[in-house]
């Protein structure tokens, strides 16, 4: 029946899934391999349902497309094994596709037809390979970056303001492009890559315990949701079961993580409107939060304690105590911030309305987190998704409509009170048992979507025979955002930019791999 | 509700903690690097500049820690400065990426001598787990001279506060 997907495009994602063959090994959602003409159907269809592009990547010769269905709570894989390295372009049916495809462009030498921006990506000329993840050859690396054809904003008066790679601060590197007409941002272009470290090719062919740590630094901020995904998908792939436990120790640390950050980044984006109250306060708290994980779980980012097959520290009756204590404080003392946050006219007169993106634009790019449910797109991995130890708690995800700063604060302030009810509810119920079983000998490909504290993380995995990584790709919840931070800041004058940016908090390491 | 916390927070015990003895190994990597005219110059005072060159953010996460009540970076002279032109230290993290690498040369050339350059985390010293592949240098010494490495991945905020007291002591 699949010849008829050409014709008549199914309305549901789930039809897809009846059609055709399904790749064997591959979990725990299917993988089809399509032809040319019905993933151009696919992408067609794409342009118009409400599915989101999940994420976009190259194996080799082949391009696969990760596409979810909110409503029906579906992922597949399309796979389409390119002719000649041609593939036909997304982008034209989710504006996502563009920056993922001039990286697939960049990393594995492949070529997506009908893309609107070929422009190079991540590479910026100075690697002694082209096409690394691809027919991998060998060239005179550029002693500079090249140049970058930063899109045109014309008109008399316009002026521009190159800001980066080395920012003004702790700050990851990165470069913005801002066209102004006096103090008002008509343009910002945003170029990435500076922190391109070749991870998914250091993956390959890496055994599992080193690409575990790979995944874990990836982006340092979210390291537990990382390893969760590349933990998850590695189980996904073999078969390894998960004690209830492990599971129960995996939320707790994912649920600190998401916690920890917010904590950092609330007063962060109030320190940038001269609120430095919140921000000593905020670090303080933060700072507990992290001396609780050095306390429970030996590292206070928790890294590499996520692994295959369970978790690499258990918590013993002391530290489950701790962090129930640590709840019982945090809850206080953040009640308090929050009462201060929402009573203070200069700080409300300085975040609502700034930064503002509109909830089309949002679902048009499929952006995650608290960026996504700022603007009205509820999806979160821990409630569409549900993987354990979700599937047996309430998640309850705030979504607002406004899409301003303020909007983006007020979400991760619910967040933070949520996590800290999940952490004592797992900690209340925490299963007896093994915290790590070892992982199963079975070989295949495996995916992992995994909510972290700046929306959901995407781990793709093919192991080879020998039980080394073969392809590993990740795709941080970044990609969908930075592209709506240069929209939210259109219009508004330039002093407006940090605050903005910090209330998006994109990653560059994440993004730039 | 501002002024309860303020209130609160002037009634009660600081929270910061107290400061550490300078790290030995880094006063060991120090002792011969700095002259008697630099100490002289700079007094009891340094001026950090953070590059990140390739950093996965975790060291990233620690300085700014580093900020925070506990750790009160300031009290000892030592604060962060959004100039290399500013600058005395260069706090390089990061494996050096072969895109950061222009960068990082340009904002040594723009620090103003004396200077010196702390490769700070695991990356910055060696490349860490990067090292080895395509786009990294594997290291700020495969870039700029190196004075000082603070190891760790990341290195917590006490293990930075003591390498950066050995420098200051060192430079006093």
């Amino acid at each position: 029946m699949s010849h008829e997907a050409t014709h008549a495009p199914p309305a549901r994602l789930a039809d897809y899934l009846g059609h055709g063959r399904h790749t064997a090994g591959h979990g725990p959602w299917p993988r089809l391999p399509l032809v040319e003409d019905v993933w151009l159907a696919a992408s067609r269809r794409l342009a118009h349902a409400p599915w989101s592009l999940l994420g976009e990547w190259a194996d080799g010769t082949t391009v696969l497309a990760a596409i979810g269905d909110p409503a029906e709570g579906t992922v597949a894989v399309l796979s389409l094994d390119t002719q000649g390295g041609r593939f036909p372009s997304l982008s034209h049916a989710r504006p996502g596709a563009i920056r993922l495809e001039r990286a697939i462009q960049d990393l594995s030498g492949l070529t997506a037809v009908d893309l609107e921006d070929t422009r190079p990506w991540l590479d910026h000329g100075t690697w002694p390979l082209a096409a690394p993840l691809g027919a991998a050859r060998t060239r005179v690396p550029a002693p500079l970056p090249r140049p970058y054809d930063f899109l045109a904003a014309e008109g008399e008066s316009l002026h521009q303001i190159p800001v980066g790679p080395v920012h003004a601060g702790i700050i990851e590197p990165g470069h913005f492009r801002f066209s102004c007409f006096g103090e008002t941002v008509v343009r910002l272009e945003d170029r990435l890559g500076y922190v391109h470290r070749g991870v998914e090719s250091l993956m390959t062919g890496a055994g599992l315990e080193r690409a575990a740590r790979l995944a874990g630094r990836v982006s340092g901020d979210s390291t537990v949701a990382y390893a969760l995904a590349f933990a998850r998908a590695v189980e996904a792939a073999t078969g390894t079961p998960v004690s209830p436990r492990a599971h129960s120790l995996r939320g707790v640390m994912a649920e600190l993580e998401r916690v920890a950050n917010h904590l950092g980044d609330i007063g962060a984006v109030c320190n940038d409107v001269a609120f430095g109250l919140m921000l000593a306060h905020c670090g303080m708290l933060r700072e507990t939060v992290l001396r609780a994980a050095e306390a429970c779980f030996g590292h206070r980012l928790m890294m590499d304690r996520v692994v295959p097959g369970g978790v690499a520290a258990d918590l013993d009756e002391a530290g489950s105590r701790r962090l129930l204590a640590l709840v019982a404080e945090c809850r206080l003392r953040f009640e308090e911030l929050f009462q201060l946050y929402d009573t203070t006219p200069s700080l409300q007169s300085r975040m609502i309305g700034s930064g503002t993106v509109r909830p089309e634009l949002a679902e048009r790019w499929g952006a995650g987190g608290f960026v996504g449910r700022a603007s009205g797109r509820s999806f979160d991995a821990r409630k569409a998704i549900a993987y354990p130890p979700y599937d047996s708690l309430q998640v309850t995800v705030p979504v607002l409509t406004a899409g301003d700063v303020n909007a983006r604060v007020t979400i991760r302030i619910e967040e933070v009170r949520e996590s800290l009810r999940l952490i004592e509810r797992l900690l209340r119920t925490l299963p007896a048992g093994p915290a790590r079983l070892p992982v199963a000998d079975g070989r295949g490909q495996g995916m992992a979507l995994v909510e972290g504290f700046r929306g959901d993380v995407l781990v793709w995995l093919r192991l080879r025979d020998d039980g080394t990584v073969g392809r590993c790709h990740l795709r941080d919840p970044s990609w969908f955002q930075w592209p709506l931070l240069t929209v939210a800041i259109e219009g508004a004058p330039v002093a407006d930019f940090p605050l903005c940016n910090k209330s998006f908090n994109c990653s560059y390491a994440g993004h730039d791999l | 509700m501002m002024l309860k916390l303020l209130l609160r927070a002037l009634l009660r015990r600081p929270v910061t903690v107290a400061a550490p003895a300078p790290g030995a190994a880094a006063l060991e990597q120090l002792g011969r690097r700095v002259s008697a005219k630099t100490q002289a110059r700079l007094g009891r005072s340094l001026a950090i500049r953070a590059v990140d060159a390739g950093s996965c953010n975790g060291c990233e996460l620690e300085c700014h820690a580093l900020n925070n009540a506990y750790y009160d970076l300031e009290r000892f002279g030592i604060r962060f400065v959004a100039s290399p032109r500013h600058a005395d230290v260069l706090l390089i993290t990061g494996p050096v990426t072969s895109n950061m690498r222009e960068a990082v040369k340009r904002t040594y050339e723009a620090t103003p001598d004396p200077k010196w350059v702390v490769a700070t985390g695991d990356c910055a010293i060696s490349g860490g787990v990067f090292a080895g592949g395509y786009a990294v240098a594997g290291g700020a010494g495969a870039v700029v001279p190196v004075d000082l490495g603070i190891p760790g991945c990341p290195p917590s905020p006490q293990t930075l506060l003591e390498g950066l007291l050995a420098l200051l002591e060192q430079t006093r």
